[in-house]
């Protein structure tokens, strides 16, 4: 290194001490690092569809039980929050978590099929449905959420679509045939997804053991199956008559 | 016994390469897959062809340089190395499908011997200790509990053959790569680089082109020394426990 100046010389010196990478980047860079934010973000979204599941339990209470469910929702927190305010916090975590879920998804699958790009000739049936599914299951659930956004909260294709009245607007939407369809069949999607994925986000965090492995997986098939019905329910009980 | 062989053909890394099927008979259950290969090679060479380049050394499973994928599996049908595979597990007139282990971070050389030096420098960045070479220390100077040197050597055992890269969706060196930091991380002698071994191998992991794991068990199932898939989850867990300590990533 050229040195005329001894303070320039100095400087240099003192900035060969690397400064540690930081904690997110290095994260972030890595693979392991971005399955952790996957697992993560993850398991936020299944806390979040638990409560969501629940909550649309209680159409089969009526009319009046459903709406002012709906009406409280944007109340929680006051008079410390303002009206609403919960509700945007809600959305603002569940937006980052589906944003950081599929770019790190996104990442990982473009590097995954590079460090394969041959196949064998011969192949054999490899792993379960739910795991062979998880890419193509996560942009169905992707586009499900965008349909579901547009249908039953900002209403723009809801064919009853008024404001507060939830109760109103669900019936409308599930009195389509082919929405209740699609609806069930993302819900499909959701109980492989996270069948898969529970199990998944506990091996990725470090939190499976041989000791724990098959509680986990019994964990996962239950929250699967929980979640599925759970949310199944709601169009079966339109198109069935019992919620109109 | 008599095989109808299809196998991959590649004269040099550049060239195309393709499936070719020969016929072997006279093969003795007894013979070992690779023996198999030998008499194929055997009758090549007096054809005047040119014989199948496949790695070997040990031939008593304990090496891992042998390595292909038979009939879609790493190793074969049985859960050993390509050297302990013997041909009772075949039938007569079978046809048997050999490839070499496919992923971008093990380009193929020729034939089926595949290119594996990323799994030295994955291990050249930190699987190892570093203590003073001389005379052996005394056994007991440092006490290892007997579970903990049991899952240390369990760990141990892996031979670095690549079944794990091979038989994953995603090329990815995970149960590899966890194997040697679960073996070092667990001991005392391990634990002075317990950070900077787990930072360091997965960088390197990262940067040799292996993909991500996405659980779906195939590495473990694929492996002949039956490292366990909880070795990943164990790596995972040191890989976040070192991120959060702010381990130093370069030595």
């Amino acid at each position: 290194m050229d040195c005329d100046r001894p303070s320039v010389c100095a400087m240099a010196l003192a900035t060969r001490t690397d400064r540690p990478p930081s904690l997110i980047g290095s994260v972030w860079r890595s693979t392991v690092g971005k399955k952790a934010v996957m697992a993560v973000t993850g398991l936020v979204m299944l806390a979040y569809l638990v409560a969501h599941m629940l909550g649309n339990l209680k159409v089969f209470f009526g009319a009046g039980e459903f709406n002012h469910y709906g009406h409280w929702i944007r109340t929680i927190g006051e008079p410390f929050l303002h009206h609403m305010w919960f509700l945007w916090l809600t959305r603002a975590a569940l937006t980052a978590s589906v944003v950081l879920h599929g770019v790190a998804a996104y990442q990982l699958s473009r590097r995954d099929l590079a460090a394969r790009p041959v196949k064998y000739r011969r192949t054999r049936q490899r792993a379960s449905y739910a795991t062979r599914t998880m890419r193509w299951g996560g942009v169905i659930l992707a586009l499900f959420i965008v349909w579901h956004i547009l249908d039953l909260t900002t209403l723009t294709v809801n064919p009853n679509a008024q404001e507060g009245r939830l109760y109103e607007n669900l019936v409308a939407s599930f009195g389509r045939w082919y929405v209740a369809v699609f609806y069930i069949a993302a819900m499909l999607a959701l109980g492989l997804h996270i069948r898969h994925g529970f199990w998944s986000a506990a091996q990725t965090l470090g939190a499976n053991s041989p000791r724990r492995d098959r509680v986990l997986k019994a964990a996962a098939n239950g929250l699967a199956a929980l979640l599925t019905c759970g949310f199944i329910a709601v169009p079966l009980g339109v198109m069935t008559g019992v919620v109109s | 016994m008599n095989l109808t062989l299809r196998i991959w053909r590649q004269r040099t890394p550049e060239d195309a390469g393709a499936m070719t099927t020969y016929e072997v008979g006279g093969i003795s259950e007894d013979m070992s897959f690779l023996e198999m290969l030998d008499q194929l090679n055997e009758e090549l060479i007096l054809a005047g062809d040119e014989p199948v380049a496949f790695d070997h050394d040990c031939r008593e499973g304990i090496c891992g340089a042998c390595g292909m994928v038979i009939n879609g599996r790493a190793h074969g049908p049985e859960r050993t190395t390509t050297c302990q595979l013997h041909m009772r597990h075949f039938s007569d007139g079978d046809t048997i499908d050999v490839e070499p282990w496919r992923a971008a971070a093990f380009p193929v050389v020729k034939d089926l011997v595949v290119d594996r030096s990323a799994f030295d420098r994955v291990i050249g960045s930190g699987g190892y200790v570093s203590v003073p070479t001389g005379s052996a220390p005394e056994a007991h100077a440092t006490p290892v509990p007997k579970p903990v040197a049991d899952l240390a050597f369990e760990h141990a055992e892996c031979i670095g053959c690549g079944a794990c890269v091979a038989a994953c969706p995603n090329g990815s060196a995970m149960l590899f790569t966890s194997a040697k930091v679960v073996h070092l991380n667990l001991l005392p002698q391990g634990a002075p680089e317990r950070e900077s071994r787990v930072l360091g191998m997965v960088e390197a992991m990262d940067d040799q082109g292996f993909g991500g794991c996405t659980n779906t068990g195939e590495c473990a199932t694929a492996c002949p020394k039956g490292i366990p898939l909880s070795s990943i989850a164990t790596m995972n867990r040191e890989y976040l426990r070192a991120s959060l300590k702010g381990g130093t990533r370069r030595r």
